[in-house]
């Protein structure tokens, strides 16, 4: 059985394409992983009849000689932020209680029709507000990866965290995840898998609980780069339901790695050597260069001046928008209600008692920022030096065809620490959220394992819409890091 | 800048949340952290820095003006927590 | 900075903020009344500003929302072409500068019927600029007030609260219906000057088909904010008075405020700046206190809309297809046809009557194979006089008319041509009002043709005169009135259907030569 499990997506697909498998065998495979994968909280709702309703038709559409989509019958995980018609969908809140949306995310509907099979929705930090899977309603996520004789219970990372687990246990062949600050690449790494954000504007944000709007993009978290592309390709398009979308079209990404990067200028960020990084992660860093220079590429160092105010500026914008955002969770028309006399307390009892901790610390931030008297000093002074960290990028990018950086500057940490210090909790971003800002693509691909034997990860990042460069590089990479380490928690093994 | 206990329980108010005292004071230490550490940009001289907001450089794109949607009652209210017939209920609002 | 495009240069009228000679009297001495309105106009759409849903009036309770109206997590508004047009097309027609980027921003609040807990609207950067309208005041003044700006936002869902007794009830069918606030300086001293300019306003709307005006149906509202100050001292303290939803309403509201704020100061009291509710059942205002408390809207640009980018060729184009306005109407109606300022005035007042007046010369002046020119004034006293005189009494507009142009320009002909007398062409007109019958078949079952047949007047010229002596006796004897007599016995032997200048023709020859 396991055999099943542990086929990368591609390769699952190669295997269905031939004939030797069917979709209605791997999904039942995949459906008892994610039974057996319960310890890890991965998931908030199991939607296994619908996966194997999916697959049935998967599988006849084949039978059938119809013409397939690139995702033919593979079971996947959809984080809890996606709105999916009919299945509960949460965003990991209270407050959205029962919400059964009738309608379906952009993104979801696409891989549908690229013929992907629900296994369910996937745990999250409430509202996608986290880098640690630990504030959800539905309760922490546990990463399938523990210290080496260490049984300490790890964080798998976040928002997208349930993704990240379920992918890196082998319960699904790969699942989506949003990234607003980080929260596709930094799990990604934690968890010892490929996350991958594309460029804002390429995939849909129609459909889905919006977190900070100008920052949110959604994308594929799976174990091998080719996985990505194959899903990216599923779920990106234009959306005309979505103004920010953008109206280019889709690459066909896997064709785009050649595995060729001879020429390929890569950038290395001086900003981004923070104090306090663990050497390994340096060392990877450096690593990571050489690599890609034997492979020959090119390494220049660049700056991106910039780069230290790049979290406190995201503290700013993400929370501003979300507060506004948020608004919309108020007991009227969907999820949570508790009621009360006036419709002020309603509101206020509601939503009191509907977010947790960090969504409403983050609203009340945001509140503020935005609120008369600090408008200028706060908000619009960080959408200036947002301005300033697009053009550190757009500078960067005149001289280098990609940037190579760590993607998180830690391992995976144990639950419960951080906790006590929001700002410490937010630096887990730090090397994430400069590109989010500046709304390019970044990949992060598993290169190694800390001394404790935990995966460490490698970002790549390149311009808007590079996304086939940014593949190709991140190809070679992988195939040169040979990442082959397993976590310790392998769902039905 | 920090903020204190009383401007907790204003934006709370503004936001629509309830915040117990005691929360609110502790919610004023994290706040006031946050917003010292995020004081980090005042260092950055930033006149004449058109502000971003958003990363796509194009003009707000436009559609036509024809009915492609609404006529769907049951979906709108299907998760009302207190549908009325065809309304939603919400405790009796004085103007 | 935006960048803008010169429709027409505003004015440089110092109207705002002078003194006008409009003062009140208090017990203390007199006082300005500072008035500025702003105005909500239902942009005319089949769908909302941001969703495919359907804008008419009186559906059923929330069948009219999508999905984004009703704010469901993960929903994105898309901006309806219509909107931008409208609000354009409404700009030049306000003589108004087109803002060519402009920015959709948020305005948070919670409240029940404001499903996203913000507003989408413009704020810093409004589509349209500083632009005019002038007034006709009633003592032919013409008095120009100046227009701030217009931008578009979102209208919110409705509130019901009298089908239960602990509970409101939500429609949302209006939730991001297209509006454009209109807001003008504060140039306005009287009610009646503020009710002027809302029927400007919605002229110069209607004139566009960028908004309906219909009051009733809270197509076009205006909220009134007012001040009172001691002549060339500096503004007062407003109050903004919300949702009058009639031309009475707004005097009225004025007439209260002025009075509450000028006996609140003479007793020492201060005003309070607020949002008042009116009433239109008892004439009075309240306080809205709820809309007072947290007053901070948090403005911010909306990160789902990008900011809105015009073209200039574009906005030019949508000039040169702007429809004649009633100022330029009326000017041209002085002008080229020679009406009166007055009539002039009362015939573009509404787009409809304009329409009515425009075909009726058309048809009268084919009708009769005459110039458009020789025909207008005619039309225009027809329709001032009579066909408004009819409508009025019928409580009908001219929409509703029974009298269409074609039949009105078919009674008129026959007055032109000679077929019927002034008179007797009232008749015809009331006879057609009443059965709907076109004017040439009422003549012609009535006998009603004028008599302009020489040898037969003749003959009854020459009975009457033989008839009565006495009278001939004294005209000749140089007594004229009398000729006046004689023409009034031929019309009663006529039944009024002699025409009167060739009866004057005949009588003045048969008298003088014999």
């Amino acid at each position: 059985m396991s055999e099943i499990t542990r086929l990368s997506l591609s390769q699952a697909r190669d295997r269905l394409q031939a004939g030797e498998l069917s979709s209605k065998e791997l999904t039942e495979e995949m459906i008892a992983a994610v039974t057996a994968a319960r310890p890890l909280n991965a998931f908030i709702t199991e939607t296994p009849e619908r996966a194997l309703e999916m697959a049935q038709a998967s599988d006849a559409r084949r039978a059938a000689g119809e013409e397939v989509g690139v995702l033919e019958g593979l079971p996947i995980a959809i984080k809890d932020l996606f709105c999916t018609q009919g299945v509960l969908t949460t965003a990991g809140s209270h407050i959205l209680d029962g919400f059964h949306p009738t309608y379906e995310s952009t993104v979801t509907a696409n891989l549908w029709r690229a013929g992907a099979v629900m296994l369910g929705k996937t745990n999250l930090d409430e509202f996608a507000m986290g880098s640690s899977n630990m504030t959800s309603y539905y309760g922490n996520v546990i990463n399938p990866w523990r210290r080496r004789d260490d049984d300490t219970p790890l964080v798998p990372g976040g928002s997208s965290g349930g993704s990240a687990a379920a992918v890196a246990a082998r319960c699904a062949f790969g699942a989506t995840g949003t990234d607003t600050g980080g929260s596709i690449r930094q799990p990604g790494a934690f968890a010892g898998i490929v996350g991958m954000k594309p460029t804002y504007g390429r995939c849909s944000r129609w459909g889905v609980v919006a977190f900070a709007s100008s920052l949110d993009q959604a994308g594929p978290m799976t174990r091998t780069v080719r996985d990505a592309a194959i899903m990216l390709e599923a779920m990106a398009g234009y959306d005309p339901k979505d103004s920010t979308s953008v109206n280019r079209p889709v690459p066909s990404y896997e064709a785009a790695m050649t595995g060729d990067i001879r020429g390929l200028k890569v950038g290395i960020p001086k900003e981004y050597r923070v104090e306090g990084m663990p050497e390994a992660i340096e060392a990877l860093w450096h690593q990571g260069m050489e690599w890609l220079k034997a492979a020959g590429a090119q390494p220049v160092d660049i700056s991106l001046p910039h780069t230290k105010y790049a979290l406190p500026t995201y503290y700013i914008v993400a929370p501003a928008e979300a507060s506004s955002n948020l608004a919309r969770y108020d007991g009227v028309r969907y999820g949570l209600r508790v009621p009360a006399d006036s419709l002020d307390e309603m509101y206020e009892m509601t939503r009191g008692e509907g977010f947790g901790a960090e969504v409403k610390r983050r609203v009340l931030i945001g509140t503020y920022v935005l609120s008369a008297g600090y408008y200028d000093a706060y908000y619009n002074k960080a959408r200036r030096v947002r301005t300033l960290i697009a053009q550190d990028f757009a500078k960067a990018f005149e001289e280098v065809d990609v940037i190579l950086t760590p993607t998180a500057p830690s391992a995976a940490f144990g639950m419960g620490e951080k906790m006590d210090d929001p700002v410490a909790m937010y630096l887990n971003d730090v090397f994430t959220v400069p590109a989010s800002l500046a709304g390019l693509p970044g990949i992060s691909v598993p290169g190694g394992l800390s001394p404790e034997g935990l995966p460490l990860g490698l970002q790549l990042i390149t311009g808007a819409f590079e996304e086939e460069k940014l593949f190709r590089a991140a190809g070679v990479l992988e195939t040169a890091a040979g990442f082959e380490a397993l976590p310790k928690f392998l769902a039905g093994e | 800048m920090s903020v204190d206990q009383e401007t907790v329980a204003k934006i709370a108010s503004l936001a629509r949340i309830r915040v117990d005292e005691d929360q609110q004071v502790a919610l004023a230490g994290e706040l006031s952290n946050i917003l010292e550490w995020i004081e980090l940009l005042n260092e950055l001289e930033t006149e004449g820095v058109r502000p971003l907001t958003s990363v796509v450089e194009m003009t707000a794109p436009q559609r036509d003006d024809v009915v492609t949607d609404g006529d769907r009652v049951d979906d709108i209210i299907a998760n009302a927590p207190d549908p009325a017939n065809s309304f939603f209920a919400v405790p009796k609002v004085v103007e | 900075m935006t960048e803008s495009a010169t429709a027409t240069a505003p004015s440089d009228s110092t109207s705002s903020h002078s003194t006008t000679g409009h003062l009140v009297k208090g017990k203390t001495g007199p006082w300005e009344v500072v008035i500025g309105l702003e105005v909500h106009a239902q942009v005319v759409s089949h769908s909302k500003l941001f969703s495919g849903a359907a804008t008419a009036f009186g559906a059923e309770p929330n069948a009219q929302v999508s999905l984004v109206d009703a704010a469901m997590p993960g929903m994105l508004p898309v901006l309806n072409r219509v909107a931008v047009e409208q609000a354009v097309k409404t700009g030049l027609g306000l003589n108004a500068r087109i803002n060519l980027h402009s920015v959709f921003e948020r305005k948070n609040y919670f409240y029940a019927d404001l499903p996203q807990g913000y507003q989408i609207s413009q704020y810093l950067q409004p589509i349209v600029g500083e632009g005019y309208i002038d007034l006709d005041l009633p003592d032919g003044e013409t008095r120009r007030v100046e227009i701030e700006r217009l931008h578009l936002e979102q209208d919110a869902g409705k509130s019901i609260h009298d089908q239960h007794p602990s509970k409101s009830y939500i429609d949302l069918n209006r939730s991001g219906v297209i509006l454009m606030e209109i807001v003008s300086k504060p140039d306005m001293r009287t009610g009646e000057e503020a009710a002027a300019y809302l029927r400007k306003l919605r002229s110069i709307l209607r004139y566009l088909g960028t908004c309906d005006g219909n009051m009733e149906q809270g197509s076009l509202r205006a909220d009134v904010n007012l001040s009172v100050r001691r002549p060339g001292e500096a503004l007062g303290t407003r109050t903004e008075t919300k949702n009058l939803n009639s031309l009475r309403f707004i005097q009225q509201a004025v007439e209260a405020e002025t009075k509450r704020q000028i006996d609140l100061l003479e007793k020492g009291g201060q005003v309070v700046q607020e949002t008042r509710l009116f009433d239109g059942a008892t004439g009075k205002s309240r306080s809205m206190r709820s809309k007072e408390e947290a007053h901070d809207y948090r403005y911010f640009p909306d990160p789902d809309l990008l900011p809105l980018d015009l073209d200039q060729g574009w906005v030019d184009e949508i000039k040169a297809a702007l429809p004649e306005l009633p100022d330029a109407k009326k000017a041209r109606f002085e002008d080229a046809f020679g009406l009166s300022a007055y009539n002039a005035g009362i015939l573009v007042a509404e787009k409809e009557t304009a329409d009515y007046f425009e075909a009726l010369i058309a048809i009268a002046a084919e009708g009769a194979k005459r110039p458009k020119e020789e025909v207008a004034v005619k039309c225009g006293n027809w329709v001032t006089g009579e066909l408004f005189g009819a409508l009025n009494k019928a409580g009908l507009t001219i929409d509703e008319s029974p009298l269409s142009a074609e039949a009105l320009a078919g009674l008129i002909k026959l007055e032109l041509d000679g077929t019927l007398s002034g008179r007797i062409a009232k008749e015809v007109f009331f006879a057609m009002w009443d059965t709907g019958k076109p004017a040439e078949a009422i003549v012609e079952e009535k006998g009603l043709k004028q008599i302009s047949d020489t040898g037969a007047l003749e003959a009854i010229v020459d009975d009457i005169v033989a008839q009565n002596p006495e009278q001939t006796e004294q005209y000749r004897g140089g007594n004229q009135k009398v000729l006046g007599w004689f023409v009034g016995q031929i019309m009663k032997a006529t039944k009024g259907q002699a025409n009167p200048g060739v009866v004057n023709k005949i009588l003045r020859a048969k008298l003088d030569a014999d």
